[in-house]
């Protein structure tokens, strides 16, 4: 019965993937670290360097010397960190529709409201909620750079 | 409301550019100068050598009444001209619009009464390319027939819908952003007029739904399947949108 129930557990875990933190927004802002801990932005610059992984240099340029062919749809990271706080970089990275609603940036951490996600991958979000306070971490150290904007 | 309005817009715009001047642009645009260089060469484009698969089966009796493409519908090259600029077209006796690898099977299965190919197995794919073959260089022209528009509608509310773990529409990218760059890949216009056609990465001659279906991983989606009503919609949305362009069978692709 016991081995049944665990079993069970297991099984549901993997239908619907793990749970999402939770996490509040206030003021264009996400304060607390989705964790309680710190991130490490080493391996949040591992992470948005990764093509499969992270996937921002597809639309980002950054300071990623060593990748050749960043994206030109969106701003760039560098200098993001002295543009907006740790709290408003944690809400770009869970979900930007709650700042611009037609935005082209995936919610790195949102699992409802998407249509047909290939089976493997649903109710997983794109990051895990540690993988997100490394990226922002990382993100917080991009002091200086060019001004924003798009660059087309 | 939003839509709404970004359509009445799309529709005025459109308008305004057919009447000052065409801002649409063949994928073959945004590609670099060897790869446009592979296509425009019938000796280099590696797409001819489906076209050639596809002429040989046009010839070849199927099936159990022994008949070819050629027994019934005579010379390809006069006889199948314009027809892949039409496709797809509205079929009575289903009710709904069919392709062209749908039509090309319905025929063997009607009439040569063969086992229908599998989509995007070499034969078909070659017989799909020969038949756009005698079309290059036409004008697409959809059939002007009020049975498709609402196929057609349900073409156009899928190209805007946002879907998979990345949260995209076809829109997104290839309207909103076209001429942009993902990572190292331009974003192209999305027009069909190049299928089938011979992509670098595939190492093959492969169909437009071949494409959509890479489109969709690429955004985390599930795919439709192959031949599904979903893409045929999606493919008569596309053609209705490049009008008037021109027919590039067999294209290259990077
Ligand atoms: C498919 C495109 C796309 C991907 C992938 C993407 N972004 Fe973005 N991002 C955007 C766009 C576009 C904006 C501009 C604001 C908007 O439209 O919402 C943006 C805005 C941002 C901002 C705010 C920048 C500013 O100056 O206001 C940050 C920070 C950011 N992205 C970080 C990331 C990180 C980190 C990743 C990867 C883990 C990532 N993005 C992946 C498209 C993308
Ligand atoms: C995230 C961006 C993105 C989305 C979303 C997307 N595409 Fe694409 N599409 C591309 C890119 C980039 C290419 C160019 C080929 C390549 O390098 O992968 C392409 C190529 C194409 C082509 C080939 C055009 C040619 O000239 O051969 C067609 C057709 C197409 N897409 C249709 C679609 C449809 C239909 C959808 C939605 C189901 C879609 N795409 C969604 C990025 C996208």
């Amino acid at each position: 019965m016991r081995a049944l129930a665990v079993a069970f557990a297991l099984l549901s875990g993997a239908a619907y993937g793990q749970a999402l933190a939770p996490f509040q927004i206030e003021d264009g802002e996400i304060r607390a670290s989705l964790t309680g801990q710190p991130g490490d932005p080493a391996r949040g610059r591992a992470i948005v360097g990764e093509r499969q992984k992270g996937l921002c240099l597809l639309c980002h340029k950054g300071p990623f010397p060593e990748t050749p062919f960043q994206g030109d749809l969106a701003p760039t990271l560098n200098g993001v960190g002295a543009r907006l706080s740790e709290g408003a970089l944690r809400l770009r990275m869970v979900d930007g529709a709650n700042v611009n609603p037609q935005t082209i940036m995936p919610a790195y951490y949102r699992v409802d409201g998407l249509t047909r996600v290939a089976p493997a991958l649903r109710g997983k979000p794109l990051l895990n909620a540690q993988e997100i306070e490394d990226v922002v971490a990382y993100l917080l150290t991009l002091k200086d750079g060019d001004a924003p904007g798009r660059l087309k | 409301m939003w839509r709404n309005a970004r359509i009445a817009l799309a529709v005025a715009l459109t308008t305004t550019c057919a009447a000052a001047q065409d801002a649409r642009k063949s994928g073959s645009a945004y590609m670099g100068p060897d790869t446009q260089a592979m296509q425009a060469d019938d000796q280099a484009n590696p797409g001819m050598l489906s076209a050639l698969d596809g002429e040989a089966l046009w010839n070849a009796p199927q099936g159990v009444t022994g008949k070819s493409c050629a027994s019934c519908h005579g010379d390809a090259t006069t006889s199948m001209k314009g027809v892949a600029a039409r496709y797809p077209a509205f079929d009575a006796a289903h009710g709904a619009p069919v392709d062209l690898a749908g039509r090309i099977n319905l025929c063997r299965e009607a009439n040569q009464q063969a086992p229908a190919l599998s989509r995007e197995g070499r034969e078909a794919i070659g017989l799909a390319t020969y038949i756009g073959l005698q079309s290059r260089g036409m004008p697409v022209a959809p059939p002007d027939d009020a049975r498709l528009a609402p196929f057609r509608q349900k073409g156009q509310a899928l190209y805007t819908q946002r879907m998979g773990q990345l949260n995209f529409s076809c829109a997104q990218c290839h309207d909103d952003n076209a001429g942009g760059h993902l990572g190292a890949a331009p974003i192209p216009q999305a027009h069909p007029t190049g299928y089938p056609l011979y992509r670098l990465e595939w190492q093959a001659t492969g169909s437009l739904q071949r494409r959509f279906r890479n489109c969709m991983a690429g955004v985390r989606a599930e795919p439709f399947s192959y031949g599904s009503a979903e893409f045929i919609a999606l493919e008569l949305y596309l053609m209705d949108r490049a009008k008037g362009m021109a027919v590039e069978t067999p294209a290259v692709r990077p």
